[in-house]
């Protein structure tokens, strides 16, 4: 089972809920940058969508055993790398 | 043989304590201060360094052995990054570079032991810092109950320093801090330390570090997703929100309201004492008309500030006005804000003042700025008498919409529209132009729903009620004895003048020629010029001012209006307290929290003028169709 691998055209914001992915790169001001990383989303580690709040945006996100709402302008600016539905399942 | 940093194998000396400054450290949402608040009880104090608007408390442990330590409580922090004003804080109190803080001896980290794989990245970094440090796994019984595990010596002599598994909430381990206070100091050994730019490397070390204590986290609790899934859900999470919104009005004007009024009765009650105590005369005057009738105005708001806090404190302290920061966000980004800007404009409805103590959780400055500068539109509750009296004088009360709804109570609901109508406008156009901000991240982190803390939460009451009484109650006091004053002069012969002739009098008159285009005459000038203190303070000073005129003594205030405006004159004036920026209190504030007097300037001008041009408006209008 081999995961697509495409860097530049995957970003958290293409996610469906429920469905999850390994971060990988934020596009976004370094202060930012790091304060997501401070909440846990550190590249490398899988995410996973949640929640979706009334409306579709902001969404829940689950990282690291911490839970984090997101908008969707941000989520679109972190690239990851998507996990098929049985991938994620056997981590 | 001694196993280094365990707690237990610390040599304890004779119980006077080797710290005399301990700053306790933490991330947000890891127990700090709850922890804090179980050290030093009420013996506690909140400040602002100089030049920052960040908030410190300090407070005492003692010992058993009868010493104190002093313990500083700083802000929460997730690294520490001098860029952010909360975290150079941290790193300049620690470093002994605050002005007006002494330098820690030694740190107290209280981490969620739910969370090391993150928290204990911030755990080398403090423990860098060279001081003797005590590390607490906070919330170790939630911990346990979820089947997580840490063995805790073997996670000292990783850190090279004590480590202890304690529960704030109960108490459960806190032997540990007096065991560390009186305990020869450890310096910490230089620890293999996490590459401090590369977040991949330090999880990775965060990750090492904690496996070598067999740590496994805990679950998050089942509770927690349930109640998301309805409190988050696409049509509930809304439906449930809006009822929380209107429980939390209703309590405030139901159960704050007649409170408010009890405590207004048994002040008037004590005045009319008070009076016959005193020998009549200037100083019965001044002591019961400018002191207690001046402090007994801002008295009567404490209960219904005091029950916003506690309702907001509750919904804080449970995790839930997190998930209405995340329901709100994409009503508050319509108008260029963001969901954490939703809490302060809520409380804004009881009082602005509170409101803009809550915006320090806004992280972005701007939109910090802009909510505080769009908060005194929300209909607080000083307005409301004011509402209640001008409308019950002049627009007479018909059914509109059935028997509940009347003209009166449309009235009312204008007000409350205007208002809102205004704060948007405004945050619209702030956000637009002086205050817009690319870089708009809503990052809200969710913690799990917990049980509010009775105690916690009283002792933050306390605060409030302090920080209300003390700061605004001084400002009000002076001007109240100010108004009062100058009713009082110039003397003649030992006398009073009539108030025709009275100070107040020249000054109303020297002002009337500005506020007459808005249909107001000289007493509604002295009530308005008065009212800049705090809003109702203007019904005092109407009262005051007719009670001593001999044509309307006999009067009840709403008839006596009644020579004072025209029904135009009224609807200006309803619209000019709509909108304009009448409260000494708020100003201070915003002068505290964004230390400087730019702001709070710069917004009594925005608000005077906006109220000035729009009661001219409607009174033009009314006089047009209602004369």
């Amino acid at each position: 089972m081999k995961a697509q691998r495409s860097k530049s055209s995957s970003t958290l914001c293409d996610l469906a809920l429920g469905e999850s992915g390994i971060l990988e790169e934020f596009d976004m001001p370094q202060s930012i940058a790091e304060h997501l990383m401070n909440l846990g989303f550190v590249p490398g580690l899988e995410v996973l969508v949640a929640r979706s709040g009334p409306g579709g945006n902001p969404r829940v996100y689950r990282v690291d055993g911490t839970e984090v709402a997101l908008r969707r302008d941000l989520s679109r600016c972190i690239a990851i790398r998507p996990l098929r539905t049985a991938e994620a399942e056997m981590r | 043989m001694s196993i280094p940093g365990a707690v237990s194998a610390l040599k304890v000396t004779d119980g006077s304590p080797v710290f005399k400054t301990v700053a306790v450290v933490g991330p947000p949402n890891a127990g700090k201060t709850t922890l804090f608040n179980r050290l030093t009880g009420l013996r506690q104090k909140v400040g602002n360094f100089p030049g920052v608007t960040v908030e410190h408390h300090t407070g005492t442990y003692h010992l058993d052995s009868g010493h104190e330590v002093s313990l500083i409580d700083l802000p929460g922090v997730y690294s520490l990054n001098p860029k952010s004003e909360d975290e150079k804080v941290t790193v300049d109190v620690l470093n002994g570079e605050m002005p007006g803080a002494e330098r820690p001896d030694a740190i107290i980290l209280v981490l969620d032991s739910n969370n090391l794989n993150r928290h204990l990245i911030l755990a080398g970094r403090v423990i860098a810092l060279g001081l003797p440090t005590l590390v607490l796994l906070n919330m170790a019984d939630e911990l346990h109950k979820q089947g997580g595990q840490i063995d805790v010596l073997p996670l000292a002599r990783q850190l090279g320093t004590p480590v202890a598994l304690v529960s704030a909430a109960t108490g459960e381990g806190l032997q540990a801090v007096a065991n560390f206070l009186v305990a020869t100091p450890r310096t910490p050994e230089p620890l293999e330390l996490p590459i401090f730019g590369d977040p991949r490397r330090c999880r990775e070390w965060a990750v090492r570090i904690g496996s070598h204590a067999a740590y496994r986290r805990g679950a998050t609790p089942e509770w927690t997703r349930r109640l998301d899934s309805i409190f988050l859900h696409k049509f509930w999470g809304g439906a449930i929100f809006a009822v929380v919104i209107v429980a939390v009005f209703q309590t405030i004007f139901s159960l704050g309201q007649p409170s408010s009024d009890l405590l207004q009765k048994l002040l008037d009650t004590a005045a009319v004492h008070l009076s016959n105590l005193l020998p009549p005369g200037l100083i019965n005057s001044l002591v019961v008309n400018g002191i207690w009738k001046g402090a007994g105005s801002v008295l009567v708001f404490l209960p219904q500030i005091l029950l916003l806090f506690l309702v907001i404190g509750v919904l804080e302290d449970s995790g839930y006005l997190a998930r209405a920061a995340v329901i709100s966000d994409k009503v508050m980004a319509k108008v260029g804000l963001n969901g954490k800007s939703f809490i302060p404009l809520l409380s804004a409805y009881g009082c602005a003042v509170p409101a803009i103590m809550a915006t320090r959780t806004i992280e972005n400055k701007r939109d910090r700025i802009a909510t505080i500068l769009i908060a005194p539109f929300m209909t607080c509750s000083a307005r409301l008498p004011v509402y209640t009296m001008v409308i019950a004088a002049f627009i007479p009360d018909r059914p509109v919409l059935g028997p509940f709804v009347g003209t009166r109570a449309i009235a009312m609901l204008s007000l409350y529209v205007l208002g809102f109508a205004m704060a948007v406008a405004t945050a619209k156009a702030l956000k637009s132009s002086v205050l817009r901000s690319r870089d708009v991240a809503f990052i809200m982190e969710l913690p799990p729903y917990r049980w509010p803390m009775w105690k916690s939460l009283g002792l933050r009451l306390m605060d409030r009620a302090n920080a209300f009484l003390f700061r605004a109650g001084t400002v009000i006091l002076s001007v109240s004895i100010l108004l009062w004053a100058l009713t009082y002069l110039p003397m003649h012969n030992g006398q009073p003048p009539a108030i025709a002739d009275s100070a107040i009098s020249q000054i109303g008159h020297f002002i009337e020629p500005a506020i007459r285009p808005l249909g107001f005459n000289w007493k509604i000038g002295v009530g308005l010029l008065s009212s800049f203190a705090a809003r109702e303070v203007i019904i005092a000073t109407m009262g005051t001012l007719h009670g001593v005129d001999p044509a309307s003594h006999a009067m009840a205030l709403q008839e006596a209006l009644k020579s004072d405006l025209t029904p135009a004159g009224a609807i200006a004036l309803l619209v000019f307290f709509a909108f304009a920026m009448q409260c000494m209190s708020t100003m201070a504030v915003v002068r505290r929290e964004t230390n400087s007097w730019k702001w709070p300037i710069l917004q009594f001008l925005y608000m005077t003028f906006v109220a000035y041009a729009a009661a001219f408006v409607a009174y033009r209008i009314t006089l047009l169709y209602w004369s």
